[in-house]
């Protein structure tokens, strides 16, 4: 699943270690396939330095690349369970226990409180790892739980969506979750604190068809699948074959659902910047005199 | 009249209800016993049938070809009713319908999904499956149900949304989210109920509400159990296991708390008595908007985040 092998441990990042990417391990990139070392990946911000693919990476080397050094874990205790005891090929249980030893993480998605360049920030960011990085009870309840910690600290919020979409194996209790975050994202509106979603690749279903859609600010990274339906259903659907770039990062730019398209390299100054514009206060204008003009000096005598 | 495969055994006997009432007709024979005794006969049949029904079963009821659908129920609930069309930007989606309409004096926006009767009007709506300029009508009449004042009834009845090419390039996933974002903040009573099939997204894009509801012989899910299967099965024939897995009717619902309640159809089904069963969902809507009306604006937002922010489990 990974897109290179990772060291045993490398992944298991608590909050305030960094990775030491060791030299001399190789990795392929998962598009035109070149080798590079994973220290020339990391380097370079897991794009691919032969052909600029941005390669899927974790929530922690997420982390890594925009805060400041250290960040702080919330809600990390949160465990998915087999409430349904659904069972298809495989049990929903079995499913679970091989996922998290696989990852190391508890479920698809990570909250962490940090700053980037100074600026206090909350992300909640996704696994594609952890089960396609879908939808369940946890990943929604982490994030409204985000949602609140941001809004009662007034610090914005920024979800970093990679995900297939629902969670099947939790039935309906997956598709509410896309309201439950929906609903939350309002009140964190109404309070006037920012909500940056970022999109990567892939995000498809009910998380783009629900909080990854309604950012006050929707970035996304160069070439991501975002999308409701998968490419494969529309095409069943349609009976013709989908056009060159369809429901790449470019397509909703250019259809108007995606505000600016960002190279991961420039992520986080580009966040700096959204991050400082939000930030800034308007000057205090005093009325005097009918004048609009609050500098307007009114001379006493 | 259509009968499902496990309706087969109310055939005959409707069949020879049938036959022995045109002999009754003719006036020569007297058939009253006989057809007392054939219609006690279908009660305890029809007993039998609908009272254990699989999941499967409950999709198969939900996608019955006699069951009523949104227009039907609006315009046989209403006094008064006007259609509105469009949403302001792109054009009339033919899957979602809306309008005014009126119940013992209390103006209602209504919104619900609609599938078409024939082959023909089943094209003309796509099959229940809404387009983005759908989702976004839909917003405009309930945006302008808040203006006046008017609570919001949403009948659900969907395959899911439509996985069209052009549904992409206009938006649909962010159509869902917005409805799902601004759905949360609307300050007038939102009754939602499901009166066929809750497939997915395109059933929860105008579910969001106070009170959720679904009528007995329907189901909501996350997925179709079609669909279900060929990605966790990876074949198309394993339908009915997915239906019980996923746990998709309304008594599941209900007792996981992710509905606020079952709405009783009458024995036999919506598909067999619509009438009878717009009555009843009249009279269930007229209940739940007299209560939720007398809520507080504020409190009524809170409650409904509430509810949903409820929806979870998990262990910690
Ligand atoms: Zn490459």
């Amino acid at each position: 699943m990974g897109w290179f092998k990772r060291l045993k441990g490398g992944i298991n990042t608590t909050t305030k270690q960094k990775k030491i990417v060791p030299d001399g391990i190789w990795g392929k990139c998962s598009k035109c396939g070149a080798a590079h070392t994973t220290k020339e990946f990391k380097e370079n911000s897991y794009i691919c330095p032969s052909c600029e693919h941005h390669q899927r990476i974790g929530s922690v080397d997420y982390f890594e690349l925009l805060f400041d050094g250290e960040w702080k874990e919330l809600f990390g205790k949160l465990k998915s369970k087999d409430f349904l005891k659904f069972k298809d090929l495989k049990a929903y249980n079995d499913r679970l226990k091989s996922a998290r030893k696989k990852t190391e993480l508890n479920d698809a998605i990570t909250v962490a409180s940090g700053t980037i360049n100074t600026l206090p920030i909350v992300i909640a960011a996704m696994d594609f790892r952890f089960i396609g990085g879908s939808m369940g009870s946890v990943v929604g309840e982490k994030i409204a739980r985000g949602i609140d910690f941001s809004r009662e600290n007034k610090i914005p919020f920024m979800i970093i969506s990679k995900s297939g979409g629902a969670r099947m194996m939790e039935s309906a209790f997956s598709l509410m979750q896309m309201a439950k975050t929906s609903a939350k994202l309002s009140q964190l509106a109404k309070a006037g604190v920012p909500f940056f979603s970022l999109l990567t690749d892939p995000t498809t279903g009910g998380v783009t068809a629900s909080f990854a859609m309604l950012g006050d600010i929707n970035i996304a990274e160069p070439g991501a699948l975002i999308g409701f339906a998968g490419p494969r259903v529309i095409k069943e659907t349609i009976k013709r074959d989908l056009p060159e770039g369809f429901q790449t990062s470019e397509f909703l730019l250019e259809h108007g659902f995606v505000d600016i398209i960002v190279n991961r390299k420039d992520l986080k100054e580009q966040l700096t910047t959204l991050l400082t514009l939000f930030k800034a206060q308007p000057p205090v204008l005093k009325p005097s005199n009918g004048h609009l003009n609050g500098t307007t000096k009114k001379v006493a005598g | 009249m259509v009968f499902l495969e496990f309706e087969k055994p109310l055939e005959s006997l409707y069949e020879q209800l049938e036959t022995i009432s045109k002999v009754g007709e003719k006036g020569d024979v007297n058939v009253d016993e006989a057809i007392n005794e054939l219609q006690a006969k279908i009660k305890n049949k029809r007993e039998e049938i609908y009272h254990n029904l699989s999941g499967w079963q409950k999709v198969q009821l939900s996608r019955h070809p006699n069951r009523p659908f949104s227009l039907y129920y609006i315009k046989n609930m209403c006094d008064q009713f006007v259609e509105l069309h469009g949403d302001r930007n792109f054009g009339d989606d033919k899957a979602i319908i809306g309008g005014l309409g009126s119940i013992g004096g209390q103006t209602i926006m209504f919104i619900g999904h609609q599938k078409g009767v024939n082959t023909k009007m089943r094209q003309y709506r796509n099959f229940g499956m809404a387009n983005p300029e759908g989702y976004r009508k839909a917003l405009r009449l309930m945006k302008m149900a808040e203006r006046f004042n008017y609570p919001v009834v949403c009948l659900i009845d969907t395959p899911g949304a439509y996985p069209g090419l052009e549904a992409e390039e206009r938006g649909q996933a962010e159509a869902i989210a917005r409805n799902l974002f601004e759905m949360a903040q609307l300050k007038v009573p939102i009754v939602c109920v499901v009166i066929g099939e809750g497939a997915s997204g395109g059933a929860l894009g105008i579910g969001l509400g106070d009170r959720i509801f679904m009528l007995e012989n329907t189901w909501y899910s996350v997925i179709s159990p079609e669909s279900c299967s060929s990605i966790l099965w990876r074949s198309w024939d394993h339908k009915e296991e997915a239906a019980e897995a996923l746990k998709l009717t309304a008594e599941h619902m209900y007792k996981f708390g992710l509905i606020d309640g079952i709405v009783k159809e009458p024995l036999g089904g919506a598909h067999t008595f619509p009438d009878e069963t717009v009555v009843i969902l009249k009279q269930h809507l007229i209940n739940q908007i007299q209560e939720l009306r007398s809520l507080p604006v504020e409190q009524l937002i809170e409650n409904r985040i509430e509810k949903f922010s409820q929806m979870g489990e998990f262990d910690e």
